[in-house]
């Protein structure tokens, strides 16, 4: 503790780069997920609810907005005149981003979320102090307040849900703000694992609770500094860059309004708000049905 | 023109009559201070309650995740402003009407800063972590994050907090040794006699006290301007539609001089009531203090105006559908009240029969207010319900009763900080009227001419 060592971190931290040095030497976690084989089944949602002990909060309390569902499925429709509320609905997986220019990570009072050299968003519970400032500056709104003390709460673990209830990862308190983690328990079980042998993380060694339980397969994930990875060919096939704000579906596009782009190409990665420059690790591939705009 | 006081009126006259406010004010005072703690007790209980149970029944959620508090917060920092101002500035333009009321202005400064501190913590999730975001010497070597514009918020706060006082304090020397001398012993004098430093009125401490109070002005005037310019970086320095805005910091600070010379007008009204001071706060001095606020006015419409048309202009399609949400929305009663409470109401101070009628002033000043207060709610809010993000556009919340008991038990904290002051404190800087008599009778003898 001095004004050296602050001095020290401080130029550290206003040098490094997210995408230079240290980071991405060995993993960089990415996803990529295919809207044109997602049905919307909601499978991905359920399994992370049970996979991070996400509290389930009741009817009440969703109508309130303070559902948890760090993993949402959402709803987009192209036309309202329809003959059946829910016909053609086109659905949008929607998860923390994992930005690599995160704009809640600068503007944590706290330093309470940080990022990770295998280029997550990481989020420290202990240092949270609940400032909610993350989540007002997330331009996807996927961080999740805790607002009730969830964990105390009757009925959001009723029995015999507390058995199920995974010994990997903590229960949040009251007052402190989460989102989704890419499952990083199972990453760092992994890693460990892979350490202890002395190799890297293999493609296929790990994989997110929402990947694990897509029916259609729809979510891919892992390592894009690995060039065999399922995800980093996609990203690949797509010309889709982590470290660009404009992807080549969009080049001949000269719109530069929020979330408006069309592609003139055959290519059908993207990613949300590309515009605002947070780089998010998570590649959508666009739907080619008819129905799609 | 009348004068702003009357030139024949003795120094033992001003000590007795500014030290009687120490001792008998009106009836009225002490029914505002039972009102004022009533209030503040609502604001006790409330928090209480949202302290066992969880930011929840603040009625936020998720996009909402900030609400009044954080608008309130912004509404007192903003009126911290004016009392710097007339203190400061004012003194440095050697503009001598101010001299009878920036005590109180300064007080004000004090304390309001002190009610906003009051809602950042209130705000937080995690109230009994509060010094996590504090850069507070610990042995881990943690430091809180020093890019975030909230960090900065601390510093700029706890600077100006300090400052505030410290200048409050200096100001009020002289007039602390009057009160040592005048007032019978008990803790009163104990008190006065460790405040007022051995005061003398010796010619070396008169010299000393100059430069240091100028000094103090000097430093204080770019801390006023900072501290509101880095309330306003909360918001400009975020990415948000109707928050990244350029001309933010600017704009904070007129809006911020604006409400506080409001304030100024309405606790005027209150203290030369209560304390019967109608000798010192005269008619021509709430005069020129109403002009002031109607020049301060004019600034911050222009300012409100360029904010809409660079946002019109920029073609920035989100920033531009949150300005019309707040016009057509459900934001809209709030917006247009602050448009006219903010920018038609002040129109009536360019009247020179409503410049100087009291009841008018007061509920003119009371309606500015409103409006600017309105201003902080309608920065804060409308880009929750209306971001970029289309799923999360809900444009049906609204605060909850304990949100709205909380911001209007603060203003019952403030009243009883800044009522308990002026009774324990001369709120009426005795020194200063005497240089203002004596200089302005010097000026008269001399037919009109040297004087300010």
């Amino acid at each position: 503790m001095s004004v050296s060592n602050l001095l020290a971190n401080w130029s550290q931290f206003r040098q490094a780069h997210p995408t230079e040095g240290d980071f991405h030497k060995e993993y960089k976690w990415a996803m990529a997920i295919d809207l044109d084989a997602c049905t919307g089944c909601n499978a991905c949602s359920v399994a992370c609810y049970a996979e991070n002990n996400i509290p389930v909060v009741g009817k009440d309390r969703y109508a309130r907005g303070h559902a948890m569902h760090w993993m949402r499925v959402e709803r987009y429709w192209d036309e309202d005149n329809r003959d059946m509320p829910d016909q053609g609905a086109q659905f949008l997986p929607m998860m923390c981003q994992q930005c690599e220019a995160a704009p809640c990570e600068t503007v944590c009072p706290a330093g309470a979320t940080n990022h990770t050299p295998d280029g997550l968003n990481s989020q420290i519970y202990n240092r949270c102090v609940g400032s909610r400032y993350c989540s007002a500056n997330c331009p996807f709104k996927v961080r999740y307040f805790n607002w009730w003390d969830f964990p105390k709460e009757e009925n959001v673990f009723a029995d015999p849900l507390p058995l199920q209830l995974n010994p990997d990862v903590t229960v949040r308190t009251k007052g402190v703000m989460e989102k989704c983690t890419f499952c990083v328990q199972r990453l760092t079980v992994a890693k460990h694992n892979a350490r202890n042998e002395g190799r890297l993380v293999q493609e296929g060694e790990v994989q997110t609770a929402c990947q694990q339980s897509c029916p259609t397969n729809a979510i891919s994930f892992g390592n894009m500094v690995d060039p065999e990875s399922r995800v980093g060919k996609q990203w690949k096939a797509q010309q889709v860059d982590l470290a660009a704000d404009k992807q080549v579906k969009d080049a001949g596009d000269e719109s530069h309004e929020v979330g408006e782009h069309h592609s003139g190409t055959q290519l059908r990665g993207y990613r949300i708000f590309e515009e605002l420059r947070a780089y998010p690790s998570v590649m959508y591939l666009e739907r080619v049905r008819e129905s799609a705009v | 023109m009348a004068k702003d006081i009357r030139e024949d009126i003795s120094w033992a006259q001003i000590n007795s009559d500014v030290l009687k406010s120490l001792e008998s004010p009106r009836p009225m005072y002490w029914v505002i201070i039972a009102i004022a703690l009533a209030m503040f007790s609502l604001f006790v209980g409330g928090e209480i309650y949202q302290y066992r149970n969880g930011m929840w029944v603040s009625g936020q959620n998720n996009p909402h995740v900030w609400g009044l508090y954080i608008a309130t917060f912004i509404f007192w920092i903003g009126m911290s402003h004016s009392g710097t101002l007339l203190s400061a500035i004012l003194h440095l333009m050697h503009a001598d009407w101010r001299k009878p009321i920036y005590r109180f202005a300064e007080a004000m400064t004090t304390f309001s800063l002190m009610t906003a501190g009051l809602f950042v913590m209130v705000h937080l999730g995690r109230l009994w972590q509060f010094y996590y975001s504090v850069p507070y010497p610990n042995e881990r070597g943690l430091w809180p994050n020093f890019q975030s514009p909230l960090l900065w918020d601390a510093m700029a706060i706890f600077t100006y907090l300090s400052s505030s006082v410290i200048f409050l304090f200096i100001g009020m020397i002289p007039d602390l040794a009057i009160c040592r001398d005048h007032l019978h012993p008990g803790w009163r004098k104990k008190l006065y006699t460790v405040l007022a430093l051995g005061w003398e009125g010796t010619d070396r401490q008169w010299r000393n006290f100059r430069v240091t109070y100028l000094t103090v002005a000097c430093y204080l005037i770019p801390l006023a301007v900072s501290v509101h310019s880095i309330v306003a970086s909360d918001f400009a320095m975020s990415q948000q539609p109707g928050w990244h805005v350029t001309s933010f910091p600017p704009y904070f600070v007129a809006g911020a001089l604006y409400s506080g010379c409001a304030a100024i007008i309405t606790l005027f009204i209150i203290l030369r009531y209560v304390f019967r001071f109608e000798e010192y706060m005269t008619l021509p001095i709430l005069k020129k203090t109403a002009r002031l606020t109607f020049a301060i006015a004019m600034v911050w419409t222009y300012l409100n105006a360029i904010e809409f048309a660079s946002v019109w202009y920029s073609h920035d399609q989100a920033s531009k559908d949150v300005l019309i949400q707040k016009a057509t929305g459900p934001y809209a009663f709030a917006w247009w009240g602050m448009i006219i409470c903010g920018s038609v109401v002040p129109l009536a101070l360019a009247f020179k029969k409503v410049q100087t009628n009291i009841p008018m002033l007061f509920s003119v000043s009371l309606l500015l207010n409103m409006g600017m207060w309105l201003e902080r709610w309608m920065i804060v809010s409308p880009t929750f319900s209306h971001g970029y993000y289309p799923w999360t556009w809900d444009h049906d919340q609204f605060p909850s009763f304990l949100q709205w008991g909380m911001v209007f038990g603060s203003f019952g904290w403030f009243t009883l900080l800044f009522m308990i002051f002026c009774k324990v404190f001369p709120s009426i800087s005795m020194y200063e009227v005497k240089e203002m008599v004596y200089h302005r009778s010097l000026a008269s003898k001399m037919g009109g001419k040297g004087g300010h």
